[in-house]
């Protein structure tokens, strides 16, 4: 039961073959037992959760079940979920009991879904490994000396390892896809403006874009219908009609127009990974896709611009953090200075401070037109590069990641190599376009691939048809880590 | 535009970080590095380009100005370091 996917569990729930209390009490037991080997949780509350899965129970014996209900559900610690500890995997927030739920964590409470715990992740979102939370590293369940990527790493493993059927993640430069590619699952960033980022802890806003990450197409778009919709919380929140993701999935994807762009296949792209995604193409072709070349020629500068507009608006969303309201304070300080230096220098880790200096550097008095605005002006360049594309094709597909699982402390002091892991993701997020990513097969050492699907601003329902047809087709999703 | 250790201990000031001379020193050494990297966005000619500030040419709302919130205080000062009389206590700042 454990390997059930969402929609299973969805089914065995509505037929009265499981209760809410049954499916919780299977996962929070497999926590027990093995997230000691991952470190995917950062909180589990099990009465809390326990908790809920009888109010869900209680609302389906009254006819009040909707998909989700009854169905536990892992929170990135980045939401905030009132009553529970959210700490965004930093020391600054280690205490932060959170007053209040983000509009994701409301809406799957509303549907009836059971919050099954907070998921580890790199600190305030910083980083693709899960190396930097202040909870320690999460493992990657298909080899323990690895990186499960992050920034949502801690949701990642934990699919992978079958101790959860579906958890959120958020996506600022790849934190929901890479993930999911380094571990074997699926996951969707959104176009950006759909999910309300209320109460999901601010990294660069203009980026930020929350997301589902689980075992298959269909169980992100069950979730997706639960995610997205309008919040006037959110400046950027999207009033759009109410779309069914679960309506396209099974149509035929006979005449699809898939675009590759050279840029994706070019140096730098690890060799096995580079031939496992053009035999999932050529696995499209199959399915009577058309397959199109595409350019993408400013890509190659998506990391330098990504590397100063989202640590600009890091260090202005992080200046919140003051020991002031909530969260650490340092415990001595002569005056409210050095109270606020020492707590930050105390709080925060090293690569939340880099990029923290990074952003006040370029954002400061004669630095702002040659790097910020600069960087705005060619992140402009980048949009109309994927508008080009799109012309010519329905959605473009290409790696998510250039290598698959590196080992733990590999790239841990190498911030440049590290931030080169998301060199197929960034551009996706500057251009406000969705993203996802599906598993699609193996390396030569027996790690997983990850496929990435993109498309165009609000396509989310014919990339998850994208998805699943691929899925019906093959079994690489359905695959299992070692000692699962 | 070449990095110093005076440009990373004053944007540590502007940031509130307290910094040491060999945390700026190592700050510093990776800071280069990745604004060598940054430095490729010169490449290209971006003279006649707008800005593009986010993914959404939105503008923002507007409400109604009234009262939507209620009263938390209580709730919200209970996650504070320091609180007296509903106030959050720092350190003097007039002497």
């Amino acid at each position: 039961m454990h390997d059930a996917t969402l929609k299973t569990l969805s089914d065995a729930l509505a037929a009265r073959k499981l209760s809410s209390v049954e499916a919780t009490e299977l996962f929070l037991g497999r926590i027990r037992t093995l997230n000691g080997r991952y470190n995917c949780f950062i909180t589990v509350d099990e009465d809390r959760s326990l908790a809920q899965a009888k109010e869900a129970d209680a609302a389906r014996a009254a006819g009040r079940a909707e998909p989700l209900t009854g169905i536990p559900i892992a929170q990135k610690d980045i939401f905030c979920a009132k009553g529970w500890l959210t700490t965004c995997a930093s020391k600054m927030l280690s205490n932060f009991v959170s007053p209040y739920d983000a509009h994701v964590v409301e809406r799957f409470n509303r549907a009836g879904a059971v919050i099954i715990g907070k998921t580890n992740m790199d600190e305030f979102a910083m980083g693709s490994s899960n190396e930097t939370s202040w909870y320690g590293p999460v493992r990657n369940p298909w080899d323990t000396d690895r990186v499960p990527g992050g920034s949502s790493g801690g949701s990642a493993a934990a699919l992978a390892a079958r101790l959860v059927p579906a958890a959120t993640g958020t996506d600022t430069g790849g934190s929901i896809r890479q993930p999911c590619a380094l571990t074997g699952t699926c996951g969707l960033k959104p176009t950006y403006g759909l999910v309300s980022r209320y109460g999901m802890i601010a990294f660069a806003s203009s980026l930020d874009q929350g997301g589902p990450m689980a075992r298959t197409a269909e169980d992100l778009a069950l979730m997706l219908n639960t995610m997205v919709g309008f919040d006037l919380r959110d400046s950027t929140s999207l009033d759009r009609p109410v779309e069914d993701y679960m309506s396209d999935l099974q149509q035929s994807v006979r005449g699809l127009r898939i675009g590759l762009p050279r840029e994706f296949f070019a140096e730098g792209l690890q060799p096995d990974v580079a031939k496992v995604v053009e035999a999932a193409v050529a696995q499209y072709k199959a399915l009577g896709c058309k397959i199109t070349e595409v350019a993408l020629p400013n890509m190659g500068l998506s990391v330098p611009v990504y590397y100063v507009l989202a640590p600009a608006e890091a260090s202005s969303n992080l200046a919140r953090f003051d020991g002031v309201r909530y969260g650490y304070r340092t415990p001595q300080y002569r005056d409210l200075n050095e109270m606020y230096e020492k707590t930050r220098a105390e709080g925060f880790g090293a690569e939340v401070k880099r990029r923290i200096l990074i952003g006040t550097y370029v954002l400061s008095h004669g630095y702002y037109d040659a790097y910020y605005i600069r960087a705005q002006k060619v992140r402009r360049l980048i949009a109309e590069d994927f508008a080009r594309a799109f012309e010519k094709c329905d959605v473009i597909m290409g790696p998510t990641s250039p290598t698959t699982a590196f080992k733990l402390g590999e790239k841990a002091a190498d911030p440049l190599q590290m931030y080169l892991s998301d060199i197929y993701t960034i551009a996706v997020n500057l251009a406000g376009l969705p993203g996802m990513s599906i598993p699609c097969g193996f390396d030569t050492q027996g790690l997983p691939v990850g496929l990435q699907i993109i498309g165009n601003y609000f396509r989310e329902a014919q990339m998850l048809n994208v998805a699943h047809q691929y899925q019906l087709a093959t079994d690489w999703h359905s695959r299992v880590p070692p000692h699962i | 535009m070449a990095l110093i250790r005076d440009d990373v201990k004053r944007a540590a000031r502007l940031a509130r970080i307290a910094v040491n001379e060999a945390e700026a020193d190592e700050v510093l050494e990776q800071l280069v590095r990745i604004f060598g990297m940054i430095e490729d966005m010169r490449a290209v000619d971006v003279a006649a380009v707008e800005p593009m500030a986010h993914a959404q040419n939105l503008a923002l709302r507007l409400r109604d100005d009234v009262i939507t919130e209620s009263d938390q205080r209580e709730l919200f000062q209970s996650v504070a370091p320091r609180v007296e009389n509903g106030l959050y206590l720092v350190p003097k700042v007039i002497e």
